[in-house]
This record gives structure tokens, sequence and C-alpha cells, in this order.
């Protein structure tokens, strides 16, 4: 791990970004949201900024974590997935796909958390059946209510994992 | 380079086909392009200091605190905005709305300074260390008082020049009455004394609010010769025009632009950000940007609170011979688009019935609450709660059928609604008839039994489109046989461009893969009224296709005069002959205004009230307990005539989404106020359906209709889907439990007193 160094206000930290290494200054008052925006990162976004919606949706060490309650000092040492991390041939996976064929969202700002969540969904439950699905998206909310179509496409990406 | 040609190889391939969107790519990815994301060199925030009481007179600002913490580059107050904008007010209707407050504040949450500072973190501790002393005026927050009421949220009206029928109002004094609509037709008083029945009641409807995830947010950047706004906003066309009048430039000077949305329901409309960031960044010479946080959208705008009386002469076999309505309209303090939704929507509130003799009144009214405008479906759903609810309560009374009274009553194609202009294309017979067959209305019922009992009620409702507007678009196609669509519509998750991209390739007979949509862009997209009221696939696909059919024209007449058959010659080849190399575009422009007849003052009439008419209904089932007042919505059957659905996946996410949206607003949705101050101003306490509210059965269907009149048959979707969902659900709880619930939202208690009450045991207050 890089050397770290603490100010009254900010500290430096070392922390995986999609696979890759990375540093930076932290601001003790600073979220996650905002550490990934200064990293050039967009698909987590503030929304309610109170945890409750899941548009800041961020996986830490392999955990799906609301970025706008997470302290950005707290990620130093994690493994951070953000909704670019799309694999190095650039293809999009199963979940992803499966919104795109089951219309799975209209305006997109809530999709990033509703892919990331689901992928941990599926990664949990290989075959949930529509009250896991219903439960464990609860704490992701989509405005335009593409939510009929969101059950459809979790539903199509755990038949597409099985290949 | 395609093969493609000008054939009718492709011809009907893009229309009624769901492809999925354009853009499905950057959102699945993380990558679409909101103004959430922006941020320019040199950029500072702003964050806004609002009021703290819902009416007074500000007697002093303090910003000494503010403007002395570390890194706050400046404070704004009306001062300040008026050294640039001398007369800073603004409104589609009224211009009444000042960027910051002046003098006095209207409501709680009202903007009367900006702090702005490069960290947006010092900018917000900073505006909360502004202090304002008010002098507090009385104040009025009920629509209904707001007509006699002492308490006058504006002195003096000031409507805009730009709609004729507003300017009898000008430099009226002392009213809260922004606007009042008449509608007379026939004689409803001899009406009800010739009836055999006369039913009158009562109906509300709450404040609730819009809540895109995306709250409202704008760039403003004073760029040398030019304003460049990037907004997220509903109608960049309106924008540029109106930041221009502040400012006195020319309309060029300002330029608007609009990636995607993260939803936007008809709060992104008019001005919002966009003057107060526009003034901040000329005033600071630096690009400003603002955005709100959730909390912050409960003081922008809501939804109407309404109070609706209606009264109706019925024969004894259940025919509707007159109707009286009255609708008051909570505009909150400052009117918005609430005059033109008293009007335009106010003239259907008898409902889609077939009545001789009507009267209509429609108030707008100012009061001191946050103000009011359009959210998905400008006014309609408050009517049909109300009309729908009436006509059960009748049929209750007279021991009919929901749908046999609905039958006996409905508008047929054809006859005039109360307006007198004739329905056309208008498929509420075959709405009705479908959800009957769907809802298999006319078995037998399961009513459960015990302390679980099941009930299921229907309505519908219809609606006009908001006339006249107008669209422009230009279609470009280049010289590989590639399109692109250039138009200010924008996409805030309805699938417009994928929408645009289908009429486009429809009308070219091209590939819809080869088509690509331009994002709004004042400087390059042409004018378009803006992207509501469901205007957007008839206004602007009429335009598109226009310019898709101008831009063939002209591709065809180039081929003629470089000697080519266009109908074989592949359109590359085409361009290659005449420039000598891959070169030049064709250009197209559209442009499309319908047919419109002002209603008569006075009596509302005319003959061509709308160029299309949208039909949407509702059916419901429950589940209530008779212990508790609890209920369950199992199953919601929703109807629409679309005409022809363009993407018939995206059209039935419209149609499922916008049912659940108005489920949030029939069952747990509410602003709370105390003293006009909202007390539940976030997500914590303000409840959003989520994915478990989403009842286990949901049915949507488009009937199988054309509008002969729209782009390849098709009409508007995005708010049909919300006209039903209210009143179907109360009647279903009536109809399992025998509680008619008169005021939105529908709540276990409510119902739990209605049992009580049943039962001769009233609960007290």
């Amino acid at each position: 791990m890089a050397k770290t160094s603490m100010s009254a206000t900010h500290k430096d930290i070392s922390f995986t970004l999609n696979g890759r290494p990375v540093t930076a200054l932290a601001g003790n008052h600073q979220n996650l949201v905002e550490l990934l925006q200064e990293q050039g990162l967009f698909g987590a976004r503030e929304s309610c900024a109170q945890g409750l919606c899941g548009c800041c949706t961020v996986i830490v060490d392999g955990n799906a974590v609301s970025g706008c309650l997470t302290m950005a000092t707290l990620v130093d040492g994690a493994d951070v997935r953000t909704i670019e991390d799309t694999g190095a041939d650039g293809k999009l996976d199963a979940v992803q796909q499966a919104f795109i064929e089951t219309g799975a969202f209209q305006c997109g700002f809530c999709t990033p958390g509703f892919i990331l969540m689901t992928r941990q969904l599926l990664d949990e439950h290989p075959n949930p059946d529509e009250d896991q699905i219903r439960h464990y998206l609860a704490g992701n909310l989509c405005r335009c209510a593409a939510y009929t179509e969101i059950i459809k496409a979790v539903k199509l990406a755990a038949k597409k994992r099985k290949g | 380079m395609t093969t493609d040609t000008l054939g009718n190889s492709n011809a009907g391939a893009a229309m009624g086909r769901s492809i999925p969107r354009v853009e499905a790519r950057a959102k699945v990815t993380g990558r679409a392009e909101y103004v959430h994301n922006l941020r320019l060199p040199g950029m500072l925030y702003g964050r806004i200091h609002r009021s703290t009481v819902a009416h007074a007179r500000i007697t002093g600002v303090d910003v000494s605190a503010a403007q002395a913490m570390p890194g706050v580059y400046a404070v704004y107050t009306a001062a300040d905005i008026r050294k640039l904008i001398p007369e800073p007010y603004f409104g589609p209707a009224f211009h009444d709305q000042p960027i910051l407050a002046i003098d006095k504040v209207r409501y709680v949450g009202e903007p009367v300074a900006l702090v702005l500072a490069a960290d947006p973190h010092v900018a917000d501790a900073a505006a909360q260390q502004i202090v304002v002393e008010y002098e507090e005026l009385p104040a009025v927050f009920d629509e209904v008082e707001a007509m006699t009421s002492k308490a006058v949220v504006h002195e003096v009206l000031k409507p805009a020049g730009t709609f004729p029928d507003l300017k009898h109002l000008k430099d009226k004094r002392d009213t809260n009455v922004a606007l009042d609509f008449h509608l007379r037709r026939g004689d409803v008083q001899q009406a009800f004394a010739d009836a055999d029945h006369v039913f009158e009641h009562t109906f509300r409807t709450q404040q609730v609010l819009h809540l895109p995830l995306e709250p409202f947010v704008t760039v403003a950047d004073p760029a040398p010769n030019q304003l460049v706004i990037h907004t997220a906003s509903q109608s960049p066309s309106f924008v540029r025009i109106e930041i221009a009048r502040l400012l006195g430039w020319p309309e060029t000077r300002v330029r608007v632009k609009v990636p995607y949305l993260g939803g936007g329901f008809g709060a992104k409309l008019y001005i919002k950000l966009e003057a107060l960031t526009a003034a901040a960044a000329l005033i600071a010479g630096r690009p400003v940007k603002i955005a709100l946080t959730m909390e912050e959208q409960f003081y922008t705008l809501t939804k109407h609170a309404t109070t609706l009386r209606i009264k109706s002469g019925v024969t004894r076999d259940g025919k509707i011979t007159a109707r009286e309505c009255e609708v008051w309209w909570n505009g909150g303090a400052y009117a918005d688009i609430g005059p033109r939704i008293t009007q335009k929507s106010g003239f259907t509130a008898a409902g889609p019935y077939d009545i001789d003799h009507v009267t209509i009144d429609s108030y707008s009214l100012y009061t001191n609450l946050t103000p009011a405008g359009a959210l998905r479906g400008f006014g309609i759903p408050q009517l049909v709660w109300a009309y729908e609810s009436h006509t059960d309560m009748i049929a209750k009374a007279l021991k009919m059928d929901p749908l046999a009274i609905r039958r006996i009553n409905i508008l047929r194609e054809g006859r005039p609604q109360a307006t007198g202009t004739l329905m056309r294309d208008a498929g509420i017979e075959p709405v009705l008839e479908r959800l009957a067959e769907r809802m298999t209305w006319e078995k037998k019922y399961d009513r459960g039994s015990g302390t679980m009992r099941r009930g299921r009620g229907i309505a519908i409702g219809f609606k006009a489109s908001i006339s006249p507007t107008t669209s422009m678009a230009i279609v470009n196609i280049s010289a590989d046989g590639s399109c692109i669509v250039y138009c200010s519509t924008v996409d805030m998750g309805q699938g417009s461009d994928t929408a645009m991209a289908q009429f486009a390739a429809e009308a070219l007979g091209i590939p819809v893969e080869r088509v690509s949509v331009v994002h709004p862009d004042t400087d390059v997209t042409p004018y378009d009224m803006a992207t509501l009221g469901s205007r957007s696939t008839y206004h602007m696909g009429h335009a598109v296709k226009n310019a898709a059919e101008d831009a063939r024209d002209k591709l065809l007449a180039l081929a003629a005069e470089v000697g080519l058959s266009a109908e074989t010659t592949p359109i590359p080849d085409i361009f290659r002959k005449k420039y000598g190399m891959q070169a030049g575009n064709i250009i197209g422009i559209g442009s499309f205004i319908p047919p419109y007849t002002p209603p008569e003052p006075g009596t509302g009439l005319t003959t061509d009230a709308t160029p299309f008419w949208m039909i949407g209904a509702t059916g419901a089932e429950v589940e209530v307990d008779t212990e508790t007042g609890e209920f369950k919505v199992t199953r919601l059957v929703n109807l629409v005539d679309v005409g022809r659905p363009v993407n018939p996946a995206i059209v039935e996410t419209q149609i499922s989404g916008a049912t659940i949206m108005q489920l949030g607003f029939t069952l747990s949705e509410r602003m709370e106020f105390d003293a006009g101050q909202v007390t539940n101003a976030s997500l914590a306490d303000y409840k959003i359906p989520g994915i478990r509210d989403v009842p286990p059965v949901m049915e949507n269907e488009a009937v199988d209709m054309v509008q002969k009149t729209g782009p390849f048959g098709a009409k508007g979707v995005g708010e049909s889907g919300t006209f039903g969902v209210s009143p179907a659900i109360a009647s279903a709880i009536d109809d399992a439990v025998g509680v008619r619930l008169t005021s939105l939202p529908l709540t276990a208690e409510a119902v739990y007193r209605g049992l009580r009450a049943n039962a001769g045991k009233p609960l007290q207050d």
C-alpha cells in the first residue's frame, strides 16, 4: 500500500478502482460519490443523499454500498467497483444485456444502481423468485417506475448467466 | 457505406417496431450524459438561501457573515440581480416570479439570496449564515379560502403579453384568482329541475410533486459573445426566449443545450433555475452551476392540490342530462403554467360523457405554498378523480352497475364534447369495452369472506392536447446515406430520440439504425414549444416526418438532375455523381402547427379544441382487511388509446410507469405542511412507489386504433396511464367494504374510519 499522510482536513488514500490502482487526496467531508466524480466517473449519482434511493450504489470490497453515505476516506485500501467497470473486451454483461432487451429503464438515472444490485442479487441467488427480486431491489427507487420491466430483466439475466 | 436506396424496401420497417432505445448502451454503462455530470473550468457552485416564512415583507438581509467566510466568491440578493436585469420577473403565463425575492416572500422555501463558491460545501455552509428579517403577513394556504381571503398573495396581476386570452387580467388588483375559465352549454338549471335525481359531491386532491431522481440542475457559462446555458429542461426554446427577454438580448446571444434528463414529468419546464444561474454567471463573470438537493425540489414545483365540486342531473334509468363542475386549483405562490391547466384541462371537467347541459367554472388560485405546475397529465388526473368517483356514487345510488352507467353515457365517436368539438379518433368506447373484457366484468366475482373482502372498480378519463403549439425539425442526409434528425424535443426517459429516429426512417424508407438524433441545442436544433403534455409524438412526429419527406423530395430531385434513378441507385452514388466524391448534404425542413379555434369568451365553446384526444382507463382489484382498514391493490389493468404505437415496448413502459407513478399519488404521497412549511421534504418521509409497491398483477394494453391525423397514425402516450388509477381504486374499496373515500391519498386510516362510521361507531378525530 502507498504511504498515507493525514492533515486536519484531508487524507491521502490508495485504493483499487475498477481493477486499477489509484491514489487520491480525499477530503474528510467528502463522500464516495464526490471522490468518484474527481476520478471522472459519474455513473454513481447522488440523488436523495440519504441512502434511500440507490442511485449512488458502488461496490466496495464486494458489497453494494450507498456512495452518498460512505465517507471517501473509508475506501483507503479497498477494492472499489462502479458501473463503468466493463470487462476488458468492453462487452456488456448478462445483466446489462437483459436490461436493454427488456427495456428496463426510461430516464436511466437510477439504472447503474439497479444493475449493480441485480448482479449482487444473482451472485447470491442465481434463481431468484419474484419475491426475492422485489425484496432485494427494495432499496433502489425508479421514479419512471420501470419496475415490471426490471423484474423481467432480472429473470432474463438469471437465464443468460446460465448460458 | 450503405447500399440503401430510397426505394420502398424499408418502407413500413421502422414504425411499430420495438427496437431498443437508441441510448440504451450509454444508460446501462452509466455513461449517458446529464447536466448533473457537467463541470466547466473555473466553475462556481451556487447555493440558495430560502425563505423560512410563508408570507412576509423583507425588512433586512444580512449577508456579511456569509461573505466573510473563507472560500466564498460572492453573495447576491435581488438588488444585485436588478443591476443586470431591472425587471427580473419570469413565468410562462404571468411575469410574476422574481429571480430572487424582491421586498416580499410568498412561500416557505422561496429563493432570497445566492452564495457562490468554488467548493459546494463552502457555498452550502455560507448560505446558512445569511440572516433575513421578516415582517410577517397573513397567509392563505387553502384554494377555496383563497377565493375570498383577505390575505392577497400578489397585489397586482401581471399576465405575460403572449396570451391574448389573459390580457383582460392585466393590472387587476387584490385578487388571488389568477385566471377564471367558464364553459356554458345548454341550460343546466332547467335540466336539474327536470331531472329525476340530482347528485352533488365534493372531492379533494393533495399536494404531491414530481421528484425526478435527477433534481433540478443548471450550468450557465458566460462566454464572450454568448451566454451558454446547459440545463435539465423540458423546454429549451422557451428558456432561450425568456432569458433573452429578461436580458434584453437577441435570442441568438443565448444558447441552451440539453442532454438527457434524469426524469422530468412536467417539473423541468419553463424557467426554474435558468434565470438565477444565468444572472449569477453574468454578474460573476464565471461559469456557475446550481444543482438542487432532493429537499429543495419540494420548494420548487408541485402538482396542483384541488377542490372539485360536481353536480349532476340524472334520469331514473341512469342517463346524465346535466352537469355543473367547479374546480379550484391551488396554484401556490407563482402561476407557472397553472392558468393554462385551469383552462385547457378545465374544459374536460365534465368527463368523457355525452351531456347536453354543462357548466364548468375553473379557478386558478394563488396561495402561499410552493408553486404548482403540470405533472404528468396537466390537471387531468385530478379531474378524472372527481368525475369518475362521482359517476360511481351515482351508479350506486341508482343501484346500477358501474359499467352499465358508463355504457349509457360515454361520448361516442362523432358526438360533441362539452366545448362542442366533435370526438374524432377518440377510442373511449373501445377502451371501455376492452377493459370490461379484460376484467371479465360481467362474470361472477369472488368477493372474499370473513375479514378479507375483495372489490373492483373501473374508471376512464380523457385529455385534449394543449393547442395550438409549434414544432420544427431538420433532417440531414449525409453523403454516405446516413441521416441526422435535429429537433428540440427532450428525451427525459420517454424514448423520444428513438421515436423520432423511427419517424425519420419510416418517412425516408431507410433502416432506423442509420438515423441519429441530435440533442436540443438552440444554436443547432430549431424551435419546439416544449416536451410536455404528450405532444411530441404528434407534433414533433409530424415535423420530423415533414422534414424527412422534404429531404426525400430533394434527394429525388438531385438524382433526376444527375440522371440517376433514386429508386434503384444507392444513396451514396447519387451524392458521388453530383459532387465527385463523398461530399455534400441534403437538408430537409419540416414544421407543424395544428389547426385550432379558440374558445368563445364567456361560453368556452369551440368547434376545434384539440388536434387529438388521449384516452386512458384503469381497472383495479383490491383486498381490504375489515378489522384494520388496510388494503392491497392486487391487480391493475390499464387500457389506452395511443393511436398506432410507434414502439410498442416503449409504449407499454410508458403506460405502466405512468400508472405506478399515479399509484404513488393515490396511496402514499402527500406533502405535509405546517404554517406553509413542508414538514416531510425528503424521501425518508415522503413515500414514492418502490418495487414492492407494484401490484402483483399489472396488465397494459393499447387498443387497436389509428389516429388518422397523426404521423403514421400515432399520437401521445406519456400521461394516459395516469387517468383512471385513483378513482378505480377508490371504487374498488367501496365495492369491497362500502366505504367511499373522496380525498386523496387513500389510506388505511381513512378506510378504517369509514368502516367504523358505517358500523355506527365513528372514531373521534
